[in-house]
């Protein structure tokens, strides 16, 4: 253990520095597309249910497929993982986006309106803040998946903790293969708790 | 006039028609009350005034301005509106909520401040509670809250839809005191839904009756009272409610005889014996040529004279106890009670005779206001009832007796 720190451990700060990057790249871009996405969909009466089957489809294609499909149009490295990532990040927070500015009772959209809430008032002032916690634990699911599967950005040279995974995997060597899941999933559930922090603390006081 | 309301109607895109033909002229300081059965378009009708629902055809105006032709939000922060779930947003203290609309219109904080308290106080709710938050309420609190929040902003229109549903009765009418004197007193406008007759017919100036998004009756409560305009208005004012009223919707005029026996001052003792006689009555109302009221004569004084020639002048009483035609008999009939006569003189404006008013028909009336009918599901309750009815609802109508 010591011996590993000792040989890998700047080694191992970049790769997790990388590894946070990518993965919080894919997350923000799935929460700037998916969340403005999902509020959209409440709003049309037909295509929610379109966009998100659309959404599911390319949640099933296999991570490596899907990797690898990347590569003729972003070639390789960090960008087509991120778009990759990216991709799967979707789902999760378009579809509690969706429940939850559905969730947002009739009576209150109405009375917001009804006071004379212009409609982004009324989404920044009302519905999203109400909505919030629902949106926050999507983005939170989102967030665990898109940490698991940046290990295999790795395949496409994107760096990150995958690296010490393949590496081990290639050379049989089951410290590097450890060396590089442990951080991962310390990762995922460091980001999972203080998420769940956010999550607290968007939620409306009296709800908590 | 601040609102008017020509031709509107309303299909729902399912094809539904809430609203059909409503017109309505409401001038500043008034307090309309909608009522009508559940789904007769009362609330697609209000909710119109402000835009949270657009009208399939025809025009609301609000000071002469199309508001059609103005800004929904503008609008909207211009019109109080107390929505038929109360509507508090969860997520919002109690100040917050009751801040809403003048936060919107820009206030200062100080000033939304110290609404909020004026408010609260309004609402007849502890200061403290301006920190809780709605789910921290009971339902009528909520409730009140929900009245003052359209209240903050000052507006001159107010739209209310059913405000005052869970409130125990007495809550409920100190807020019906409060938006009262909001209107009587400072001069606002209310529109007001409600599902409670006496809500309707003690607050408003105008009823509104709906059925099946028609407008059945617009008119004043009194004049409902004394004149539904159907069946269906008359089932839906109730019986009983009717029966109640009639004391402060009746006049004089209404329920007296109409042919009172009369004599002229230079007609002769005997004469006047004789028309007692035929009239088989033992006082006769005296009236000059004009058939100006003078006083009466009481057999008993004509049996004190002996010469039949005697003009009934010199033995008229004129000290008379008599009531004007137009007066409501809900006023006029204490004095009347008191004074122990059998039967009250009824005169115009000028004195003239015009009819009499016999105790026995005004204790019938005060009994059943009083008391009620005795049984008001079984009408007519009995034939004196009937009749009463039967004048409430014809203009000038007689008793026949
Ligand atoms: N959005 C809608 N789409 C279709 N029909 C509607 C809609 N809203 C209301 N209606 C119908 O229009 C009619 C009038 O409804 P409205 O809500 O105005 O009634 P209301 O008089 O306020 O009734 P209540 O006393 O129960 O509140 C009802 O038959 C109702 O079912
Ligand atoms: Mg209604």
């Amino acid at each position: 253990m010591m011996h590993f720190l000792a040989t890998y451990g700047t080694q191992l700060l970049s790769k997790t520095g990388q590894h946070l990057l990518i993965s919080a790249a894919a997350l923000g871009l799935g929460v700037i597309v998916a969340v403005p996405l999902g509020i959209l969909l409440t709003r049309m009466k037909h295509g929610a249910n379109l966009v998100m089957s659309l959404a599911g489809v390319l949640q099933t294609i296999p991570a490596m497929a899907l990797l690898a499909m990347m590569i003729p149009i972003f070639g390789i490295g960090s960008t087509p993982a991120i778009v990759a990532l990216f991709i799967y990040s979707l789902l999760p927070i378009l579809r509690n986006t969706y429940l939850g500015m559905q969730g947002v009772s009739p009576t209150v959209r109405d009375a917001a309106k009804g006071m004379g809430m212009t409609w982004w008032q009324m989404m920044t002032q009302a519905e999203i803040p109400l909505a919030a916690p629902v949106i926050m634990s999507g983005i939170r699911l989102s967030a665990t998946y898109v940490i698991a599967w940046a290990t295999l950005a790795s395949y496409i040279g994107a760096g990150g903790l995958g690296d010490f995974i393949f590496n081990g995997l290639n050379l049989y060597r089951s410290d590097l293969i450890l060396g590089g899941s442990i951080p991962v999933i310390l990762l995922a559930l460091l980001v999972d708790y203080l998420l769940g922090k956010v999550e607290r603390a968007v939620m409306p006081k009296p709800l908590r | 006039m601040l609102l008017s309301m020509e031709h509107l109607r309303k299909e729902y895109p399912n094809g539904k028609i809430a609203v059909d033909d409503f017109n309505l002229e409401v001038d500043r300081g008034e307090f309309i009350a909608f009522i009508g059965t559940s789904g007769s378009g009362k609330t697609t009708t209000m909710r119109m005034i402000n835009r949270m629902l657009n009208q399939t055809s025809g025009t609301i105006k609000i000071n002469g301005k199309d508001i059609s032709k103005m800004d929904p939000v503008k609008l909207r922060r211009s019109i109080g509106y107390v929505i038929q779930n109360t509507g508090l947003m969860p997520h919002m203290t109690i100040q917050e909520n009751i801040e809403m609309v003048p936060k919107l219109l820009g206030w200062s904080k100080e000033k939304r401040e110290e609404q909020a308290h004026k408010m609260i106080a309004l609402a007849q709710l502890p200061d403290e509670m301006l920190q809780r938050y709605p789910g921290e309420l009971s339902g009528g609190q909520q409730q009140r809250i929900g009245v003052v929040r359209a209240l903050a902003a000052d507006q001159e229109l107010i739209l209310m839809d059913e405000p005052f549903g869970a409130l125990d009765p007495i809550t409920r009418e100190s807020l019906q005191d409060l938006v009262k004197h909001l209107q009587r007193d400072l001069g606002k406008t209310f529109i007001f839904v409600t599902h409670d007759m006496d809500e309707a017919l003690n607050l408003s100036t105008k009823v509104v009756i709906m059925s099946q998004g028609k407008q059945v009756q617009v008119d004043t409560p009194e004049n409902i009272l004394r004149h539904p305009a159907n069946e269906f208005v008359t089932n839906l004012i109730g019986e009983e409610r009717l029966i109640r009223a009639q004391p402060n919707i009746l006049t004089v005029s209404q329920i007296m005889l109409t042919n009172p026996a009369a004599i002229t001052p230079d007609k002769t003792l005997e004469d006047a014996i004789e028309q007692m006689h035929e009239r088989r009555v033992d006082t006769l109302l005296v009236t000059d040529k004009d058939n100006v009221l003078q006083g009466f004569v009481d057999l008993d004084d004509i049996n004190r004279i002996a010469d039949a020639h005697t003009p009934v002048s010199r033995f008229t009483q004129d000290r008379v106890f008599y009531v004007k035609a137009n007066a409501l008999i809900g006023d006029t009939v204490d004095r009347i009670l008191k004074k122990g006569v059998k039967n009250v003189p009824v005169v115009d404006e000028d004195k003239h005779l015009v009819g009499i008013v016999t105790r026995t028909a005004l204790v019938d009336i005060v009994y059943d206001a009083l008391h009620g009918a005795p049984d008001a599901n079984e009408k007519p309750a009995s034939p004196i009832n009937a009749d009463i009815h039967a004048a409430a609802t014809r203009e000038g109508g007689e008793m026949p007796q």
